[in-house]
């Protein structure tokens, strides 16, 4: 009896570490990167491939809510006086059915065709403690803008999956931060760890062809070149919905989609 | 004790970090904003971050002095060498403190940070038992164990079972984990510390030493239990959509750590405790043949 019982408890002790190792396979995301190459611009980055514009088409549409959309979630400012401001919470923006800052990016069909990164910046701004905007599309390797125009510190930390995170301090009247991200990544989250209620996503792609619907749910993507294309919408909360379409030369075509309130 | 406070409060400060989500609000280390104790604008998590450093400097200058003031004054050569222990356990504490943030948070260094942080804090517990005058100065009354398995086991065991569960814990706070195994755990944790205490408090009621830890024992762990259930509502069930961590959140989970801090230093005290008032029945340890010899 004595020995049975010994076993049981050793039993029992093994079983607890199986459930440890269990449940460490259960891991949610995998954080492992290799970080030399995440921030570095593609180094030799091939020639792209031209497109003629007297053939380039046009998709444009509007993205709805379909549903009664949450009330959005109280901000509570008040733990940093320097933070005055709108205080809602800005994951799921509806205003009249239409649905706000959906990123919207061609997924699939241009093949191997690349694309020149521009050089302009794309700038991301602090004001009243919030991200403006609260969702950014950003070509792979190009430069992004981040600046403070709060009277208080801000950090700035992207937790990315498949770029190299960083996580930086910026005091209010200092100069911009600029960084890159040199890999493709949908709905990358950026946070400040000062003032918790602080989030945006950036979404790097390598091509052009990207655009965030607006406050009327609008969105729109110039330049295409001819072709099959496979639409991606993405919400931060709703996940992604993806449109097959087929534009002509010229054509501009008018893409609609909507998200389900269940989604949330 | 002091020390054993202040490794409390340090714990506390840590979930305060944590829960609020104020753990890379100061992103260098050693220094803080490029300083090693200037004063930071005190807003939003850099409250929280500044103010958990500072506690935990001072707790590291404390566990200095007792380790150096034990190894003047101590007789007892075991105590010596725990008095080094717990300074060694601080400074590890402290540099996992570092790589946390240097290494932004990567769960399993977040939560060796927390589970070393607990383990300092029942050595600093320990060591305020053992330099207590009681300890010092009672002859303890001894009574053999000989049921199966034996308090001490289960002691041990209770220990076990609430290191797997703080390691469960911190590995869902740090969102390396989901929140089933540490729930799953959970039972497994109220099981053998109730055994626990049922047969320490049943068995060994005359001894106070081993009858005090185990009935607080048992009253921590139906707190702790009940501190869960609410941090699993406050955080999983009703705070999912936050838009940022909300008050019954941070106070359900922080009470909830800082009761479970209590817990384990609990346990240990009781373990401690019965290792020297129940040892095992001495007959027991001798061989079945020789007993078998004996008999016939």
């Amino acid at each position: 009896m004595n020995k049975k019982t010994g076993w049981g408890i050793w039993a029992s002790m093994l079983a607890l570490c199986g459930l440890l190792l269990t449940a460490a396979c259960n891991k949610k995301e995998n954080t492992e990167q290799s970080s030399n190459t995440m921030s570095q611009p593609a180094a030799t980055a091939p020639a792209a491939t031209p497109i003629d514009p007297a053939t380039a088409a046009t998709v444009n549409g509007t993205v709805k809510f379909d549903g009664t959309a949450a009330k959005p979630s109280k901000i509570d400012m008040s733990q940093d006086p320097a933070c005055k401001g709108a205080n809602e919470a800005e994951n799921v923006v509806v205003d009249g059915g239409d649905l706000a800052n959906v990123f919207v990016y061609v997924k699939d069909g241009l093949g191997s065709r690349t694309f020149d990164v521009p050089a302009a910046p794309v700038v991301l701004d602090q004001s009243g403690c919030k991200y403006h905007p609260h969702v950014l599309g950003v070509m792979a390797g190009q430069t992004v803008q981040i600046k403070n125009d709060d009277q208080t510190t801000h950090n700035i930390h992207p937790t990315p999956k498949d770029n190299r995170e960083w996580n930086e301090s910026q005091p209010p009247s200092s100069p911009a931060i600029e960084k890159n991200f040199a890999r493709e990544e949908i709905m990358l989250p950026v946070k400040c760890n000062q003032h918790p209620w602080m989030k945006m996503y950036i979404n790097v792609v390598k091509n052009p062809f990207y655009a965030v619907t607006d406050k009327s749910g609008k969105y729109e993507i110039k330049g295409l070149p001819p072709g099959d294309y496979t639409i991606a919408f993405v919400q931060e909360k709703l996940g992604e919905q993806d449109q097959k379409v087929t534009v002509g030369p010229k054509e501009t075509k008018t893409v609609d989609q909507s998200f389900k309130a269940g989604g949330e | 004790m002091f020390t054993a406070c202040a490794a409390f409060v340090v714990i506390t400060a840590g979930a305060l970090v944590t829960s609020n989500d104020a753990g890379l609000s100061v992103p260098d280390w050693p220094t803080s904003f490029g300083y090693l104790v200037k004063v930071p604008h005190f807003v939003g998590g850099v409250r929280y971050e500044w103010s958990h450093r500072m506690v935990a400097g001072t707790l590291v200058t404390l566990t200095l002095a007792i380790a150096m003031w034990t190894l003047l004054v101590e007789r007892r050569r075991w105590m010596r060498w725990l008095a080094v222990g717990a300074f060694c356990t601080v400074i590890v504490q402290a540099i996992l403190g570092g790589l946390t943030v240097l290494l932004f948070q990567p769960p399993a260094v977040s939560t060796a940070h927390a589970t070393v942080a607990q383990t300092f804090f029942c050595i600093a517990v320990a060591i305020a038992l053992f330099t207590g005058r009681k300890w010092v100065e009672e002859q303890p009354r001894v009574e053999f164990d000989s049921r199966r398995p034996s308090l001490v086991t289960l002691t041990l065991l209770s220990i076990f079972v609430l290191y797997v569960q703080l390691v469960l814990g911190g590995m869902f706070r740090h969102h390396g984990m989901s929140w089933w195994p540490h729930v799953v755990n959970a039972v497994i944790v109220a099981f053998v510390l109730a055994w626990t205490a049922i047969r320490a408090i049943s068995v060994y009621s005359q001894i106070e030493a081993v009858r005090r830890p185990a009935i607080v024992m048992i009253s921590l762990l139906i707190t702790q239990l009940c501190l869960g259930f609410t941090a699993f509502l406050t955080r999983v069930a009703w705070g999912r959509d936050a838009a940022q961590p909300e008050l019954p959140m941070v106070a359900s989970t922080v009470a909830h750590v800082a009761v479970g801090a209590l817990l384990l230093a609990t346990t240990v005290v009781l373990a401690i405790q019965v290792w020297r008032h129940v040892p095992v029945a001495f007959e027991e340890r001798v061989p079945e043949a020789q007993q078998d010899a004996s008999a016939a």
